[in-house]
């Protein structure tokens, strides 16, 4: 590959159809992987498809299914998504996907059909302005119009994806260009020369931000999906810089794996539905180290009340990131990687003995906070807490290569509060857009990437049915995902909020009619269980794992749980509420909170 | 091309006393690769959230047409203006960024067209006006006046102010740096 891409024979350049171009530029980018659907605009891509092997093609359900699965295989593989569909119907199904990846910084390259270029604009048949409505859920889109110009844009939409901070790129392919003969450029042909996001932090910030750190006495490290998406690497030089500090971390949704959870130094995830003691932290701290984070609202509730004493340095790729919502003492700008490697090596620079002692007081103070057991349930002897099915998924899964993908709900929270993990990209969810629907396809795309691998999705069955479709693409590619749905017959979330805002009112938000999921896992031709009572839940989780097939396990869990810890809309992290019984949970919002979604 | 969009809500209004941080007026410059989309790309970052524009120009100015400058005034807290100028670099075709307001002393120039329309007496005042402000009579019939009026907003809209015209037509500001500090594209 690497010889062809320096000059390319002329033979070989006349001989090439634009498709032939399209799939040799993404051969050439290190693509296995197409998640896609069919139809008029990209069925010359399709042609060529069918006359290779060197790319996989996975024929999915719905077009929003597929960016999910390949935000599933991005996440899990830190490689670059890649999707295919046709123009219209097809390009519009895949903006919630795309809007998806956007806010979660997943690298996606979306390959979409179009019209022949003498047609755009005529209101065609499957015509839709594509470039138009996927401005602003690209991080940059291309519309092809020139044989010349296609190889060129293709492997700059794989740079612009997975470079500085990744998202989902789009490239609009007409029909003529993709059937004309294109000449074939290699990936390095044509850098453009705008668009060069900076790597490295500047020193000066590096030396002022270790002088905070070396100085604190109330410290945390707050970090973010940033590190995860920097690489392994960069998750190992965090866990090495935490341990040599000695201080407290939380992890943002979006962040956890990135520091095990298992160490004694990790203090759970922050934000609305964190541990007491992470947001305690984050409010009385005096130097904060937000690491790939980006202060979303999730995570710092009001904004006056947010951490209000501690002086702030932030770590960001993106500088737009940072000063967005929090004023900070020291931006670093940089990716996490070569920042961490020059914040530790600053670090040991300096002489830090003194350090267990200026901390220890925080510790006691932590430790308190421990000691009140925020995600403390109670498991009775009639209906399946949730946090329970969880629990006993993690200990029952525990000595296996296991990737979680979530719904988003009830269930999402909990999963993210029961189910610790230990390594980065084996946690999968939908932190920005919050998409139901997510969970299923993005397993699959996760499958695709670790055939061997036990991939669940930890899932409610709202969230589910939105995607369900999708297990008619595991019967087909033999993807035995385990669909873990915690069916409390309601859109827990949603009830949860009426519960506490809405005066108990649950408009639509419960669902009557739901399927027989045993029966429905029957018809696709795959496994279903069901579990009722909290002693069948260990069998139904065994039996799941031991079943070499797609598998829909329903979990008939207690209707009325609600999640807890709560920092409720608009309130400040000391003002969460731990339990139903905690004063006020119910009015604590205040009146600005309650325009807050 | 001047767009006015509507008042910005910030993410801090929702939360705290930010939406009393005063604006501020901003001139920024952006050296854009010249590909279909761009401006759209420009305009929508604003639009999107709910960013002012006060005025917004382009043109080519090289001599391939392969580049474009953007002139921007906008108003904002000063934590919008950042993100404004942070976002705007982050554009895939963006060469380059720059904040006149901050970097210092530059020029700022706008260009009207100012018709004016009535009676002899009417007229001759506008001329008058028109002569000790520096306009120039571009077009002229027995019943109407158009004059072009350069220089700075303020004394653009001075002479729209005195004229009392009928029909106003303003290219926006345009702006460049004193000295020899020049706006570059990207080398390699
Ligand atoms: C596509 C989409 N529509 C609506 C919502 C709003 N929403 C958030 S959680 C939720 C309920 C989810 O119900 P379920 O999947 O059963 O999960 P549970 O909360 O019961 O665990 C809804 C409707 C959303 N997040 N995504
Ligand atoms: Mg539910």
């Amino acid at each position: 590959m690497t010889a062809a891409t320096a000059a390319p024979p002329a033979v070989d350049t006349q001989s090439m159809t634009g498709s032939q171009v399209v799939l040799k530029a993404l051969v050439e980018q290190g693509v296995e992987v197409i998640f896609g659907y069919p139809g008029g605009a990209v069925l010359p891509i399709y042609d060529a498809i069918f006359q290779q092997d060197k790319l996989r093609h996975i024929l999915v359900r719905h077009e929003q299914a597929a960016v999910h699965a390949a935000e599933g295989y991005a996440r899990s593989t830190g490689k670059v998504g890649c999707v295919l569909v046709t123009s219209g119907p097809g390009a519009t199904n895949t903006v919630t996907g795309l809007t998806d990846a956007l806010m979660d910084s997943v690298p996606i390259v979306c390959l979409t059909g179009q019209v022949p270029t003498h047609m755009i604009g005529n209101d065609a048949f499957q015509e839709a302005d594509t470039v138009g409505i996927t401005r602003p859920c690209t991080k940059h889109n291309y519309l092809v119009k020139d044989p010349e110009d296609l190889a060129r844009s293709v492997h700059e939409a794989f740079h612009v994806a997975r470079s500085g901070r990744p998202g989902p790129v789009v490239v609009d392919l007409p029909k003529d260009i993709l059937m004309k003969p294109a000449p074939y450029q290699g990936k390095d042909a044509a850098r453009r020369r705008t668009y060069q996001p900076a790597r490295d932090p500047d020193p000066r910030r590096i030396e002022e931000a270790v002088e905070l750190m070396t100085r604190a006495e109330r410290p945390i490290f707050y970090v973010g999906g940033g590190v995860i998406n920097a690489g392994p690497r960069a998750c190992e030089l965090l866990a090495e810089l935490v341990r040599e500090t000695g201080y407290p971390i939380t992890l943002t949704l979006m962040g956890l794996g990135a520091y095990p959870a298992s160490d004694k130094q990790f203090v759970g995830m922050l934000g609305m539905h964190g541990t007491y003691e992470a947001n305690m932290a984050m409010h009385g701290a005096d130097v904060m180290i937000n690491i790939g984070a980006r202060f979303d609202d999730r995570v710092t509730g009001r904004l006056d009340g947010f951490s209000p004493g501690s002086r702030k340095i932030h770590v960001d790729i993106d500088p737009s990131s940072i000063n967005k919502n929090v004023a900070v003492d020291v931006p670093v700008i940089g990716d996490a990687e070569p920042t961490l490697e020059a914040l530790l090596a600053a670090w040991r620079r300096r002489s830090n003995s003194l350090a267990l002692g200026r901390t220890a007081a925080w510790w006691e103070q932590i430790a308190d906070w421990q000691a009140r057991k925020s995600l403390r349930f109670r498991q009775g002897t009639d209906s399946i807490k949730p946090q329970y099915a969880i629990q006993r998924l993690h200990q029952l899964t525990r000595d296996r290569d296991v990737y979680i993908t979530t719904e988003v709900g009830q269930h999402q929270m909990w999963a993210a509060q029961h189910f610790p993990f230990d390594k980065p990209f084996h946690w999968m969810t939908s932190g920005g857009l919050g998409t139901m629907g997510y969970g299923f396809p993005a397993a699959m795309g996760v499958q695709v990437a670790h055939p061997e691998a036990l991939v669940i999705d930890i899932a409610g069955e709202s969230s589910w049915l939105m995607n369900m479709q999708e297990m008619s693409t595991c019967m087909q590619y033999r993807l035995p995902v385990k669909s873990f749905i915690l069916n409390n017959s309601y859109m827990g979330m949603v009830r949860q909020w009426q519960d506490f805002f809405h005066g108990n009112r649950h408009a639509e938000s419960y669902m009557d009619s739901l399927p027989d999921f045993v029966k429905l896992a029957e018809a696709f031709g795959a496994v279903g269980l069901r579990a009722e009572k909290p002693s069948e839940v260990d069998d139904l989780i065994k039996e799941m794992i031991k079943v070499k097939q797609p598998v829909i396990a329903d979990i008939v869990v207690d209707r009325t749980e609600n999640v807890y810890p709560m920092i409720p809309g608009g309130a400040a992290h000391n003002e969460i509420k731990l339990s139903p019984e905690d004063d006020g949970a119910h009015e604590a919002i205040s009146e600005k909170g309650m325009v807050l979604v | 091309m001047p767009a006015k969009e509507s008042k910005p809500s910030t993410p801090q209004a929702l939360f705290s006393d930010a939406e009393r941080t005063p604006e501020e007026r901003h001139t920024i410059v952006v050296l854009v690769d010249n590909e279909p989309g761009v401006l759209a790309r420009v305009i929508g970052l604003f639009s999107g959230r709910g960013y002012n524009i006060e005025s917004l120009t382009v043109a080519e100015i090289d001599a391939d047409k392969s580049q474009s400058r953007i002139n921007i005034v906008t108003t904002g807290t000063p934590l919008v203006i950042e993100q404004i100028r942070n976002l705007l670099a982050k554009l895939v075709p963006v060469h380059s960024v720059l904040d006149l307001t901050v970097e210092g002393p530059h020029i700022e120039r706008e260009l009207a067209l100012v018709k004016v329309v009535g009676g002899r007496e009417n007229l001759v005042q506008a001329l008058r006006i028109a002569d000790f402000m520096h306009a120039r009579l571009v077009d002229s019939t027995p019943e109407s006046f158009v004059f072009e009026v350069t220089g700075t907003s303020g004394e653009v809209d001075a002479f729209i102010h005195l004229v009392e015209p009928i029909e106003v037509s303003r290219a926006g500001v345009v702006a460049i740096g004193r000295g020899e500090s020049i706006l570059r594209p990207r080398e390699r």
